[in-house]
């Protein structure tokens, strides 16, 4: 088995990729966890934690475990699994199910997904700042480095009432639950049960002292419509996206900067180095998207607007195709391009002129009965625009990602889930030029992305600014 | 409630929204100031430093044409100048040519007509001298015809003829 893990690592690195799916690991991570005694965590390198524990065996602690998990007897816990009655009461005895096999929708989301902790590549997990408002107590600060993360960004420990599960900060959904600034969790479980309405609905568990207990997500803004809603907890923190964001716009800020001064300085030579390179997009956004849609004359505004989105959603489409380096999903995070989305809605339409305006709720040169229907139908494209703005980006990125995460699964679908050596390498002959292609592909949609974002921001700009001569 | 999915990164979540909003409008706002906003101007300065380049070459360039147009122009006229002043040097030649011979001849004439009406003076002259010897010769052989007729008709006869012989010999 151990030969076995090796060979995955050193697949995964031959992809040259910052995508961990073995989903080996988390079998041994579910051994490790069925015993649900207390071990001395604060000694263990939690990186390597259950790595150790599986070679060494059971033994080494000499529990009195008898079984071994694949024999376990899950008993009423199976029964319960899938259906609804699964460790429903607060705290009610529980332990970590396992759920064999590769999934491999659920791992592409996974990595994907936003974090409290950025991990490349499965080896190092910076820890990053946790600033939670929670309803009860306000404001807490602490880093996610106290949930000591291991395989697929689990946290190993608990923090007051606070867990990390798959990466994100949950809340113990329990009254009667009394945390402590250390806490070991044993692990955590899923499971999909029916609601009232008959809807299918995750519920996730974290196990502690063999007991399981509800978990509540953060706050999310979608109203129900999306798998969240509201919780008692609003997670403020700078997460992986924050963070690749923050980054991303500093190293920007500093090229350009660079750029600047090499203007100011070179004057009246031609431009070299970086300096070229980048005057290149410069002007393409200025003479191909800013000045046919706005105009020479009104163009000087938004060009900053423009510069600024075009850059900033192309340096994140970058940064999220780099190997190794988190893999992140920034602009294919439906948050961040529905803020974009609502920044050039308010510059559109507080730029907008008396015509915008008047071709949207009186339609000149139509008959007058026509006019409240076009009126309605302007009014509802306002809100359209942004929308598409915000999912098209969203959704060509997302896709993207989940693409290249499923050719690079393949390797663990053939590779039965890890089990059979044979397998994994044909899912890697067929996985490696598959990547390679998507990958070409997605540096393709990074630019074009990027640019039709700021085209149509600037037909947008350009038709609340036009002048109509009648 | 209905859910259409459940997906992560489609989920707004509050913390992630205004951490981007920060984020972009720091950006927005430090590019404008530091990095757009310079480089838009520096391009437009070079541009148009490019364009007035181009404007001025296009000029000089003009310019030269027409300088080179004019200088054509002077040196067809200084030809036709040249040729002009040539062809007037040679009319004038011939014409000098023409008159110097004129006034020769006239002076010619003039010489010859002198020396003929010279020459008719002596002629007339020396016609007169020999006239007066003559009658001189005459008036004196006359003079000594009478003298000797007088004594005989031989010896007239002999004189005579002497007398002949002397005029022969003049």
């Amino acid at each position: 088995m151990g030969k076995k893990l090796i060979f995955h690592k050193i697949l995964i690195l031959a992809l040259l990729f910052g995508f961990q799916l073995s989903a080996q690991h988390n079998h041994d991570h579910g051994g490790h966890q069925h015993h649900g005694h207390n071990h001395d965590h604060g000694s263990h390198d939690h990186h390597g934690h259950h790595h150790n524990h599986d070679h060494h065996g059971h033994d080494h602690h000499g529990h009195k475990h008898a079984h071994d998990h694949s024999k376990h007897d899950h008993g009423a816990h199976d029964k319960g699994h899938g259906s609804k009655g699964y460790a429903t009461d607060c705290g009610s005895p529980g332990h970590v199910h396992e759920h064999h096999g590769y999934d491999p929708a659920a791992t592409a989301i996974h990595h994907i997904s936003d974090a409290n902790v950025y991990t490349i590549l499965d080896f190092v997990r910076i820890p990053l700042p946790c600033i939670i408002y929670n309803k009860d107590r306000g404001f807490e600060f602490f880093s996610s480095g106290k949930f000591h993360a291991g395989h697929h960004d689990n946290g190993h420990h608990g923090y007051k009432d606070y867990v990390l599960y798959e990466g994100n900060v949950h809340r113990i959904d329990c009254p009667n639950f009394k945390g402590s600034d250390a806490f070991e969790v044993e692990g955590f479980d899923h499971v999909t049960v029916k609601n009232d309405e008959g809807k299918d609905v995750d519920k996730k568990y974290a196990i502690i002292n063999g007991k399981a207990y509800l978990l509540e997500a953060k706050t999310i803004w979608d109203a129900g419509i999306l798998g969240g809603g509201p919780s008692s907890f609003y997670d403020l923190s700078p997460t992986k996206n924050v963070i690749s964001m923050f980054l991303v716009a500093l190293v920007l800020f500093l090229i350009f900067r660079r750029v600047a001064k090499a203007y100011a300085t070179n004057t009246g030579s031609a431009p070299k180095g970086i300096q070229s390179l980048m005057e290149v997009m410069f002007q393409f956004v200025r003479d191909e998207v800013a000045i046919p849609f706005i105009g020479k004359k009104k163009h000087h505004k938004y060009l900053p607007l423009l510069m600024s989105i075009f850059f900033f959603i192309l340096g994140l489409n970058l940064w999220g195709q780099v190997p190794f380096l988190g893999s992140t999903n920034v602009t294919g995070s439906l948050t961040v391009t529905m803020i974009l989305a609502i920044i050039v809605f308010i510059v559109v339409n507080i730029n907008g002129n008396k015509d915008y305006w008047k071709h949207i709720f009186w339609m000149p040169g139509v008959p007058t009965f026509v006019k409240p229907l076009l009126a309605a139908v302007e009014g509802l494209g306002l809100f359209i625009k942004p929308l598409t703005l915000m999912l098209r980006l969203a959704g060509n990125i997302t896709a993207g990602h989940i693409a290249i995460l499923s050719f690079i699964g393949l390797i663990f679908i053939f590779g039965n889930a890890g089990q059979s050596l044979a397998g994994s390498s044909i899912g890697t002959a067929l996985a490696v030029p598959l990547t390679l292609f998507m990958m070409a592909i997605e540096l393709i949609v990074a630019f074009i992305q990027a640019f039709v974002f700021t085209l149509l921001t600037a037909s947008y700009i350009g038709a609340a600014t036009e002048e109509h001569h009648h | 409630m209905i859910t259409f999915i459940s997906f992560a990164p489609f989920q707004p979540t509050p913390g992630l929204a205004i951490w981007s909003l920060v984020i972009f409008l720091l950006f927005w706002w430090l590019m404008a100031k530091y990095a757009f906003k310079p480089i838009a101007e520096a391009l437009r300065v070079r541009e148009e430093g490019i364009q007035d380049s181009l404007d001025e070459a296009k000029k000089a360039r003009e310019e030269m044409a027409n300088l080179k147009a004019e200088n054509e122009k002077i040196l067809v006229q200084a030809r036709e100048e040249r040729a002009a002043i040539l062809r007037e040097a040679k009319e004038a030649k011939t014409q000098i040519v023409n008159e110097a011979k004129d006034s020769a001849k006239v002076e010619a004439n003039k010489i010859l007509n002198s020396a003929k009406a010279e020459i008719e003076n002596q002629k007339k002259q020396a016609l007169a001298d020999i006239k007066n010897q003559v009658g001189t010769m005459a008036l004196d052989i006359a003079e000594k015809v009478i003298r000797k007729d007088l004594k005989s008709d031989s010896n007239q006869q002999s004189f005579v003829q002497s007398l002949v012989d002397d005029i022969k010999m003049n």
